[in-house]
């Protein structure tokens, strides 16, 4: 096994471990720093499948924005930050079942389709190719996406008017 | 790198998320089960990008736009799960239907 294989399999490993404590964890702001650290070892990922562009993108935006702004929300709902038993639905058990039905089901499938194939990295996502691609082939699906940043950014700045004008 | 390292832990993470969207009753931690979810999908497509290496980048393109929209899709729900505590003073999904 190589070099990077085995960082792979740690990161792999230290992603579900920080995975199942964010979703398990009792206490909620722990939750989602355990969050931080699952999107940071899929970060790590990134890099060793080569995607050195998504990686940076992945610690600005996930890292940096959006759990800024789900710690924001736990603040500002008044959540109880400390250790709360009452945090899972009653459905808990069938809610394992299910995910791990999901995941038994998606390993069956890769396992079965992906078996012998290798990533090689031949064509790296360094900055440059990623924004030749994006900005040559994908430019039309960029403009779009950024029509539909600017409708989720109105929305959401009408849904939080309209709230506290209904008070 | 075997393919299926990074297909095995999305599916792992999936799974997670999964649970995590079922089983939690604070409405903001659903949000953190969606994350997950749609971090399994990236790790799909990037760990397809780089098998398949196209000059196109088709996976790693749409990897950058999942991220965008998952930042807009954070920023909507977190504003839904702040009216909803406005309206009701609970963000309780399973109180959600009685309020």
């Amino acid at each position: 096994m190589s070099l990077p294989e085995a960082v792979f399999l740690i990161l792999s490993a230290v992603a579900v471990a920080s995975a199942v404590l964010a979703v398990g964890s009792h206490q909620l702001v722990h939750a989602a720093l355990w969050l931080v650290v699952t999107l940071g070892a899929v970060a790590g990922c990134f890099v060793l499948m080569t995607a050195e562009l998504l990686a940076w993108v992945q610690v600005l935006v996930y890292v940096g924005a959006v759990v800024v702004l789900v710690v924001f929300a736990l603040m500002l709902t008044r959540s109880p930050t400390g250790s709360q038993s009452a945090e899972v639905t009653r459905n808990r058990p069938l809610a394992a079942v299910l995910g791990l039905l999901a995941t038994v089901g998606l390993a069956a499938t890769v396992i079965a389709g992906f078996r012998h194939e290798r990533i090689t990295g031949r064509l790296p996502g360094t900055a440059a190719s990623i924004g030749d691609a994006l900005f040559r082939e994908w430019v039309l699906a960029f403009e779009v996406l950024s029509v539909v940043l600017l409708a989720a950014l109105v929305a959401a700045i009408v849904i939080s008017r309209s709230g506290s004008e209904n008070r | 790198m075997p393919l299926l390292y990074p297909l095995l832990l999305s599916s792992a993470l999936f799974g997670i998320g999964l649970y995590g969207v079922l089983a939690r009753r604070n409405a903001v931690m659903v949000l953190v089960g969606v994350e997950l979810m749609l971090n399994a999908v990236n790790l799909q497509l990037v760990a397809y990008d780089a098998w398949f290496a196209e000059t196109l980048h088709t996976g790693q393109v749409l990897t950058l736009f999942v991220i965008a929209l998952a930042a807009a899709e954070i920023g909507l729900g977190l504003a839904i799960v702040m009216a909803m505590f406005r309206a009701t003073g609970s963000i309780d999904v399973d109180e959600a239907d009685r309020a």
